[in-house]
């Protein structure tokens, strides 16, 4: 019988650790992106395009995280991909992700007054001129602290990658609960690391917050 | 390549999923009253209560708040045993659920809270109304109707969410259409079913609570109960 020091516990956590940061990683940089094309489609696309981008945000946020990523490694598999579990984890976090930030993105855009893009209209510029010049920039500045927070979510929702036995930090806590039988410490520990992970992410998100408001 | 899909084989199934989503709502509605009334009593102590209360409460609020659920429904139910309780399945998801959402309500109804015209708090004491009067007659009414919106989203995330606690063998939906796919391995079908049905309780859910909000707890003039 080997004994387990809680450093053990912990060295071993936080060396999962690293890859709940890689999958939050991946998936708000990928996520961003898929959620940029969403947004561009939904402002500049047709009435068929702003349907179906506003239908794929409410299934994304009206079903559970955990089936989404049940379906991206059933659903891969299906295809006749071997799929390993990263590449399910990762692949179902994105568009998750980008759902919610073409979301949140598309709010900050209608936040900026009507009244800007009627003065850049004026100006006689083009669609892509307006967004890049005179609104754009004003919803990034409107958009950031939502979105930073939002990275706190994506964190939190790396832990149901475990479930389909992707090993990070959830997953491990579960294994070296297993190997220790000290569900107590161990599930603590955990908690303590995903709060390490994201209470700065949260202060952040809110000192952004003050400062926009400030700023006004 | 072609990709036969057989949703025969899980629909024939129905009455487990029914089953599931039964214990879902039955979770999530349990969930919505303690998690609210939880955040209610939370948001007042934040608001009112006494330095190291308000210490305690903060900290509850931002520990919920930045761990994962998963994690949370882990630790009540594996690790709480060590500590002499031993929860049921059911038992422990809905203390995870209550705990869960009380801490993302206590910040909605205390934005809620916030909103509150100070003449409507003096016009209350000048009636000489209690305390514990002005602020569940006078001052919580508008407050939740302001943040109903919000508060009724948080459900609707606490109940997806609770899709997590089949992990712990609670009988929910998930936990059915995972052994649906067990018995006859049709995992995408009973997966796409099982979503389609979460979709379909999130949009009763949500039609439910807008329903349910102005007509119970805040629409009528306050303390004008039947």
């Amino acid at each position: 019988m080997v004994d387990f020091t809680l450093w053990d516990i912990l060295r071993n956590l936080l060396l999962a650790m690293r890859w709940t940061a890689a999958l939050s990683a991946a998936a708000f940089v990928g996520g961003g992106l898929v959620g940029l094309a969403l947004l561009l489609a939904r402002v500049a696309g047709g009435r068929a395009t702003r349907a179906a981008v506003s239908a794929y945000v409410q299934v994304f946020q009206g079903t559970p995280l955990l089936m989404q990523l049940f379906l991206a490694y059933f659903g891969l598999a299906l295809l006749g991909v071997d799929v390993p579990a990263w590449l399910a984890a990762g692949a179902a976090l994105t568009l998750y992700t980008s759902a919610y930030l073409a979301e949140i993105w598309r709010g900050c855009l209608e936040a900026v007054p009507r009244g800007q893009w009627e003065a850049a209209d004026s100006l006689a510029l083009s669609f892509s001129e307006k967004l890049r010049h005179v609104v754009g920039p004003q919803a990034l500045r409107i958009g950031v602290p939502p979105t930073v927070g939002f990275l706190v979510q994506v964190i939190k929702g790396t832990a149901l990658a475990s479930v389909i036995g992707f090993i990070e930090l959830t997953k491990a806590g579960t294994m070296i609960t297993n190997a220790t039988f000290r569900p107590f410490t161990v599930y603590a520990c955990v908690a303590l690391m995903y709060f390490v992970l994201c209470w700065p992410v949260s202060l952040a998100s809110r000192r952004l917050e003050r400062s926009l408001r400030r700023g006004r | 390549m072609t990709v036969r899909l057989d949703f025969g084989a899980v629909l024939v199934d129905w009455p487990l999923l029914a089953r599931g989503a039964g214990l879902t709502l039955g979770l999530t509605a349990v969930a919505a009253v303690l998690g609210v009334a939880l955040g209610v009593a939370c948001a007042r102590a934040r608001t009112h209560g006494p330095a190291p209360l308000r210490a305690a409460v903060a900290t509850y609020v931002e520990a919920i708040r930045n761990t994962p659920f998963i994690v949370q429904l882990f630790f009540v139910f594996f690790g709480l045993p060590s500590l002499g309780v031993r929860l049921e399945p059911a038992a422990a998801s809905v203390i995870a659920m209550v705990l869960n959402l009380g801490a993302y309500a206590a910040e909605i109804v205390r934005a809620g809270l916030e909103g509150t015209p100070r003449g409507q708090v003096e016009a209350a004491r000048s009636l000489a109304l209690s305390e514990a009067q002005v602020f569940l007659r006078v001052v919580l009414p508008p407050a939740l109707g302001r943040v109903w919106p919000a508060l009724a989203s948080q459900v609707v995330i606490v109940m997806l969410g609770s899709a997590v606690c089949g992990q712990i063998a609670t009988q929910e939906l998930s936990y059915y259409a995972n052994l649906i796919q067990s018995r006859n391995f049709r995992a995408f079908e009973a997966t796409l079913v099982a979503t389609a049905m979460y979709l379909a309780l999130a949009v009763a859910v949500r039609q439910a609570l807008a329903w349910v909000g102005p007509r119970w707890l805040f629409g009528r003039a306050p303390g004008a109960r039947r």
